[in-house]
């Protein structure tokens, strides 16, 4: 196996690296840059892999493992670290038995993130070593490399990367498969696996003199490196930030940090002493830079590179030179921009029609149905984080009182109500709120590639479970008023949510009907596709947004009709929705 | 002479093979000896939206993203989209463009129109400019989604690599039951730009 070359994306490296370093548990939860990751871990034997809930929950479990003795892993995107971040900080003090690494993606620029929060700041503000590969070869290794130094300084360790180290694709060979030096088995030592106080402040000043250890460590671990160059500009730089700052200049002097947290402050030291003019190349935070700066060695950091967006080799060379790069020779055209979209005949567009035409404040989620933001639609109006859409409609409300009542409604994913949502509907029962939270269930996670939840009733290797019964669990929590119904019935369920926000007590429509993108929805065969006949133009399907409409003007002055709309029977997936809409009943299913 | 490092820019619509062209291309660069890397997209952007990946190949690459004014070339998978990355292109670009339009939200709701004069813009540049109309070529083929095999077809004509890899690799990579269609799709795309 040894010389075999692979084509692996970051983030099939990093699930290479973990089977290769033997891990017995890995528990995550989807988000882009990360979500492959658990996905590609499925295909190694000896790996139990699951979907959690949430990244908290995912932590929880990894410690657990680590706790029993095993190597375990834990992914997320960045913002998920957010989530995990309460027994992130503690397990720090517990410290492991088995080796605990987390992976988290950092996502500059927000491609698909809702921010682009720099995650080196938790290594700094929890205390834990922190590796940041540059590329997929790297991140196989340094992932290996996390589970040794875990269980060597017993500590969790966290792994960085960032989109473009997750979805680039480069070359890797596969290794041998490491042994952990721990064995699996129930330990009880209060002393460490018990944070109270009294245990807590024993293991912060181990915590500290472990920090010791590591900042000794760092100064000769491998994968911090220094390649002497022309020493008259040198950098010092780390992960994809490296890759560009050695394409836009080959010959400079670097120092290469694989770990950014703790920092191998006599090896900076060193290197500075060396170097004329130096300059910290980093994306998003002056993270190094601050920490060289406090040394009191001069540097030029975030004065030049942009702290937004991902940096590129133009990006940094423009930054450092000002002079003789290579600028665009063809400036950009003007031409209508292509946004994501809800696909043809998605389940979530009709909703949020209706939501439109009910004129509410939609406190929105985040999930393919975010996108309903967007024109025509215009039908989401806030959107904070996972979860965040009941506590925030319950906020509005108790701030308006009786005013909000019939013009606010909650909209939240099947995956993120499981997520987040259960809590905050808890307290809009508990505190006698009248919100009224709409719950799309399309059985599956869908926006960030179709993932299982625990409302699905499969698992992530898509064997059968138990299923959550949404309409129960909101029952129980003591909602009084809960109905499923079909979203592709777009005015039936129009009026069901005009009943319902006129109710001055708390209620939940079910929305349920799956994503059309699910393989068991592509399968079926002889679905019914749409056809218009003799369209009046008034465009009520148009507003609709469906990519499978489109609109033909007719650029006759004279003409009273502005135009036709069209159907693209190869886009069209049958849903109906427009029909339903159409006044004129122009729009019919074709005849097979 | 052929240039011994490259960058390729692959852009089109989510959902029309992209990833799997640009993959397919990568593989064929490794087996003939290169470094490689490449870059995607995906989740948010691709609901339908804009998408492109980037491949770099040579002796040793770094930096997974093709600068500004740097590739060397386009394959344009939708007219509109060969258009929109032109800032990536030089003088020297060689640009395929496979002639199909997929209307973006704002033309398909009527409050915008597809420009009509897209090959003009890239023509006028003094760009090389290779338009095929991979869909109708794919449909000869015999199944509509081997677009992206013809405009691997045209590419395979302006890269350092021999074209037995490629028929190689194609037949490594696409399920036996539509291997016959992609390997036609190739060659389809092959011919269309020597004439
Ligand atoms: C804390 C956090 N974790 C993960 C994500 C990534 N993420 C965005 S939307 C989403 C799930 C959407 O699923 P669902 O609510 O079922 O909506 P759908 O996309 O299926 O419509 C996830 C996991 C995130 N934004 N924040
Ligand atoms: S993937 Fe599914 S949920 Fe997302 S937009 Fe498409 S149909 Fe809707
Ligand atoms: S039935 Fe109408 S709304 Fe549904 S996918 Fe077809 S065209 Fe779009």
């Amino acid at each position: 196996m040894e010389n075999k070359v692979l084509l692996l994306s970051g983030n099939e490296a990093i699930a290479l690296g973990a089977y290769e370093a033997n891990i017995k548990v890995a528990s995550g939860y989807p988000g882009t840059p990360s979500t492959e990751i658990l996905e590609t871990l499925l295909s190694y034997d000896g790996i139990y892999t699951e979907w959690a809930p949430n990244e908290k929950v995912a932590v929880e479990v990894a410690i657990g493992a680590s706790f029993a003795g095993v190597r375990s892993l834990a992914t997320m995107k960045h913002v998920g670290l957010n989530v995990a971040a309460d027994p992130l900080f503690t397990s720090v003090y517990t410290g492991v038995r088995g080796g605990f690494v987390i992976i988290c993606a950092d996502d500059p620029e927000m491609h698909s993130s809702q921010n682009e929060q720099d995650n080196r700041n938790y290594a700094f503000a929890a205390k834990l070593p922190m590796l940041e590969p540059s590329d997929p070869f790297e991140a196989k290794e340094f992932v290996k490399k996390a589970f040794n130094i875990s269980e060597e300084f017993d500590t969790p360790v966290i792994v960085r990367t960032t989109t473009r180290l997750s979805h680039v694709k480069g070359i890797v060979s596969p290794g041998n498969i490491e042994k952990s030096k721990v064995s699996p088995s129930i330990e009880k030592i209060p002393e460490k696996f018990v944070m109270l106080p009294s245990y807590a402040r024993k293991r912060r000043v181990e915590l500290d003199k472990r920090l010791i250890r590591l900042r000794e460590f760092v100064e000769t671990f491998q994968e911090n490196k220094i390649e002497l160059g022309d020493k008259r500009i040198g950098f010092i730089t780390s992960g994809v930030s490296y890759l560009y700052v050695k394409e836009a200049f080959p010959n400079a002097s670097v120092l290469k940090l694989g770990i950014v947290y703790p920092f191998p402050e006599k090896m900076i030291k060193e290197f500075a002493s060396q170097i004329e003019e130096l300059f910290i190349v980093e994306e998003l935070d002056p993270f190094i830079e601050l920490h060289v700066k406090a040394m009191g060695i001069k540097c030029k950091g975030k004065e030049l590179i942009p702290s937004r967006n991902e940096l590129s080799s133009y990006i940094v060379k423009n930054a450092i030179l000002k002079e003789d790069i290579k600028k665009a020779v063809f400036e950009p055209v003007q031409i209508p921009l292509r946004p994501p979209n809800l696909c043809p005949g998605c389940p979530h567009r009709g909703i949020f029609y209706a939501l439109s035409k009910l004129k509410v404040f939609v406190a929105g989620d985040i999930g393919c149905y975010t996108l309903a933001a967007f024109k025509p639609l215009n039908a989401v109006d806030s959107c904070v984080c996972m979860g965040a859409s009941i506590g925030t409609a319950f906020g509005m409300e108790k701030a308006l009182g009786k005013d909000a009542l019939s013009k606010i409604v909650a909209v939240i994913g099947d995956s993120t109500f499981v997520h987040s949502g259960i809590t905050p509907l808890i307290d809009v029962v508990y505190n006698k709120g009248f919100t009224t939270v709409i719950i799309l269930d399309n059985s599956t996670t869908a926006m960030t590639g179709h993932q299982q939840n625990p409302a699905t009733g499969f698992t992530i290797k898509d064997e059968p479970t138990v299923s959550i019964d949404l309409e129960a669990l909101c029952r129980a929590i003591g909602v009084k008023h809960v109905y499923t119904v079909n979203p592709n019935d777009i005015l039936g369920t129009q009026k069901l949510v005009k009943q319902e926000i006129e109710r001055d007590e708390p209620s939940v429509i079910i929305t349920k009907a799956p994503c059309v993108l699910l393989p068991e929805v592509r399968k079926i065969k002889n679905k019914p596709i749409y056809k218009i006949n003799k369209c009046k133009g008034c465009m009520t399907c148009v507003k609709l947004g469906c990519p499978a409409i489109e609109w033909i003007p007719i650029n006759d002055e004279k003409s009273k009709q502005k135009g036709n709309s069209q159907i693209n029977r190869v886009l069209c997936a049958g849903c109906g929705q427009c029909a339903m809409l159409c006044k004129f009943d122009a729009i019919m299913m074709e005849e097979k | 002479m052929i240039k011994q490092q490259g960058n390729i820019l692959f852009c089109g619509v989510g959902g029309q093979g992209i990833l799997l062209a640009s993959e397919i291309t990568a593989f064929v660069l490794i087996a003939s000896g290169f470094d490689v890397k490449k870059s995607e997209v995906h989740g948010m952007a691709q609901r339908g939206g804009s998408v492109v990946a980037h491949l770099r190949y040579g002796e040793k690459v770094f930096s997974p993203l093709i600068d500004i004014a740097s590739a060397d070339i386009e394959v344009a998978f939708e007219l509109l989209e060969s258009v929109r990355y032109l800032p990536y292109l030089n003088t020297k670009s060689k640009v395929i463009v496979n002639t199909q339009k997929i209307l973006p939200p704002s033309v398909s709701t009527g409050v915008e129109q597809y420009p009509d004069n897209l090959l003009d813009i890239l023509k006028e540049k003094d760009l090389s400019v290779f338009p095929i109309n991979a869909f109708d070529m794919a449909k000869e083929a015999g199944d509509m989604r081997a677009v992206n095999m013809v405009l691997v077809g045209a590419l395979s004509k302006f890269i350092p690599v021999n074209e037995d890899v490629f028929f190689n690799i194609i037949e490594e990579k696409i399920p036996k039951k539509i291997l016959e269609i992609n390997r036609k799709a190739f060659i389809f795309g092959q011919k269309a730009v020597l004439t």
